[in-house]
């Protein structure tokens, strides 16, 4: 498998092939599946490592001197360089498994947790997700920081010059997504890192949801913490991974105590192991691991313009058509977004929307998308939001279309 | 006044005319349309039901001996639902709406043809309906 290929010919139905869960109906009709900002769906590639894993080599990783654990070890250790490459880290070691951008999030708020004093500043943007929230209210609540909030416009766009006028040299962190989940808005990550450097504060980025479409490269970026989560790049639940610069990993205490995360213990001291493997206590997700890294191997295989040129095809091609209908209207309406689309239709609750597509095979998310901080924005209880992958055709979106005007006529 | 028993299957026979889903939820957005609404000045947060995508309210209050509910939803489909529940349970006196039991939903194809999310709220709903009936009975007594 070349990891890098790129411009091969994009043939969606071969592609579809790969995905056995797409060719299943769900309530009589053909799954159009319009949820992948939620979970994206495995390919027969990364199902593969799964199972080849369990059939030939399970077995516990970095102590056991058998064959077994030395094969696992070998593949773990393998897939974080195919990470560490993927997102173009300086060294692997900066690639930390996680059990997910949440667990990322929380490891790092944690960490900062012994550095940040009262007065301190932390910067979020109004576009975040909760587990991007929570986090660090909790960190300010423990340390007596202050959480303030970049305020976003009516197109669900960060505000760049209110950003300017909030950090300080108070300001120690900035905490953004890279796009946001309830939107799809790209946020200008690279002008708010070099604008946050320049006050010395620290950047973390979630990357959740611009992982699937957009490659991270970290060192040009000159982020310093970048998460994101395996099950929404095509491969498994339950692992994900935390790119942090040597410098700022080593300057963190552990997050969590326990095997692996240890060099000697005694009952007087223990001295902690080096990176990655401080972060990483106890038996990690070893099979989750290697298939994050096939999932890797299998996106940049498709190629990541490829990825963005079919699903902005996508977007553009629905977002026409939504707009064909009467009392549509479209959340977050960036010129730069990836293929998320979050609506209401006027006078109609999202909940009767979505139950009604699920009735006619059409998967989509409705409610406040863990972003209620948004929906209080616009003053809507939720949105339906249909959000679109490589694998999805035109063929899904008229489709969609379709059933929301059975929808629409059935609910008005 | 028919009992609750005597309802249930009067919904079960309605329900059983349809051919198929799309039959079915036209038929609930009609009731949830016809759903008598609920005084605005009930529909506060103490009378909202948890465990629900959209919002329900609930209000119950007693006539006579017979426990009368009213509702509402900002979501249709929740709403049809709503008043397949009180034309069930409204009306009749508080031992009853405790003891009844609510098979009725399985045998119309709700519980079965709902998101888990939904049928959790439809599982609060009827949790809810019985907590007044509970509430009441002891005030009768």
């Amino acid at each position: 498998m070349n990891p890098v290929t790129k411009n091969i010919t994009f043939d969606v139905a071969k592609i579809r092939e790969d995905f056995p869960i797409l060719k299943r109906k769900v309530n009589g009709y053909p799954l159009a599946y319009l949820d992948n900002a939620a979970t994206s769906q495995t390919p027969k590639p990364v199902m593969d490592v799964i199972i080849d894993y369990y059939s030939n080599y399970n077995a516990n990783i970095h102590r056991g001197v058998h064959s077994l654990s030395q094969e696992a070890t070998d593949k773990y250790e393998q897939a974080r360089i195919k990470i560490q490459k993927h997102f173009n880290a300086q060294k692997a070691h900066e690639i930390i498994f996680t059990s997910g951008t949440t667990h990322g999030i929380n490891l790092v708020a944690n960490g900062f947790s012994a550095i940040l004093k009262e007065g301190d500043e932390i910067l979020v943007s109004a576009l975040e997700h909760h587990s991007n929230i929570v986090p660090w209210q909790m960190l300010c609540e423990k340390t007596g920081a202050i959480l303030r909030v970049i305020p976003m416009n009516e197109e669900g766009e960060l505000i760049y010059p209110a950003f300017e006028e909030l950090i300080s040299e108070n300001t120690k962190m900035v905490f953004l997504n890279h796009v946001s989940n309830a939107l799809g808005t790209v946020n200008p990550i690279e002008k708010i890192i070099k604008k946050a450097h320049s006050v010395d504060a620290a950047v973390l980025i979630d990357g959740a949801q611009a992982a699937p479409h957009i490659k991270a490269d970290v060192q040009e970026l000159d982020v310093d913490f970048y998460v994101a989560s395996a099950h929404k790049m095509c491969g498994p639940t339950g692992v994900g991974v935390l790119y942090g610069k040597e410098e700022w990993l080593e300057k963190l205490p552990p997050y969590q105590g326990g095997g692996e995360m240890i060099d000697t213990v005694t009952f007087e001291k223990t001295t902690y192991a080096g990176l990655p493997h401080k972060f990483e206590a106890g038996t990690p997700n070893i099979c989750g691991g290697i298939a994050f890294g096939a999932a890797i191997d299998y996106l940049n295989q498709i190629g990541f313009e490829n990825i963005a040129s079919s699903e902005n095809d996508l977007l553009n091609y629905a977002t026409k058509k939504l707009m064909e209908i009467d009392g549509m209207k479209i959340y977050g309406v960036s010129k730069n977004k990836t293929a998320v689309i979050s609506f209401n239709i006027e006078g109609l609750h999202p909940y009767d929307i979505g139950t009604l597509l699920d009735k006619m095979g059409i998967a989509v998310r409705t409610g406040h998308h863990c972003a209620q901080p948004i929906m209080d924005f616009y003053r809507i209880p939720g949105t339906v939001r249909a959000s679109f992958s490589f694998y999805n055709t035109k063929g899904e979106v008229e489709r969609f279309i379709e059933a929301l005007k059975k929808a629409k006529s059935m609910l008005s | 006044m028919s009992n609750i028993k005597e309802i249930q299957e009067e919904v079960v026979d309605e329900f059983s005319m349809f051919d198929d889903w799309m039959q079915r939820y036209e038929y609930m957005i009609e009731l949830g349309k016809s759903l008598p609404l609920i005084d605005d000045k009930y529909k506060i947060d103490e009378n909202l039901i948890k465990g629900c995508q959209s919002k329900v309210w609930v209000h119950a209050e007693l006539d006579d001996d017979k426990l009368v509910f009213t509702a509402d939803s900002d979501a249709i489909i929740t709403k049809g639902i709503v008043a397949i529940l009180i034309r069930v349970f409204s009306n009749q006196h508080p031992s009853a709406i405790i003891e009844a039991d609510t098979h009725f939903i399985d045998e119309i194809g709700l519980k079965e043809h709902l998101s888990p999310t939904r049928a959790n709220g439809l599982v609060s709903m009827i949790k809810q309906l019985k907590m007044y009936a509970v509430a009441y009975q002891t005030q009768l007594n």
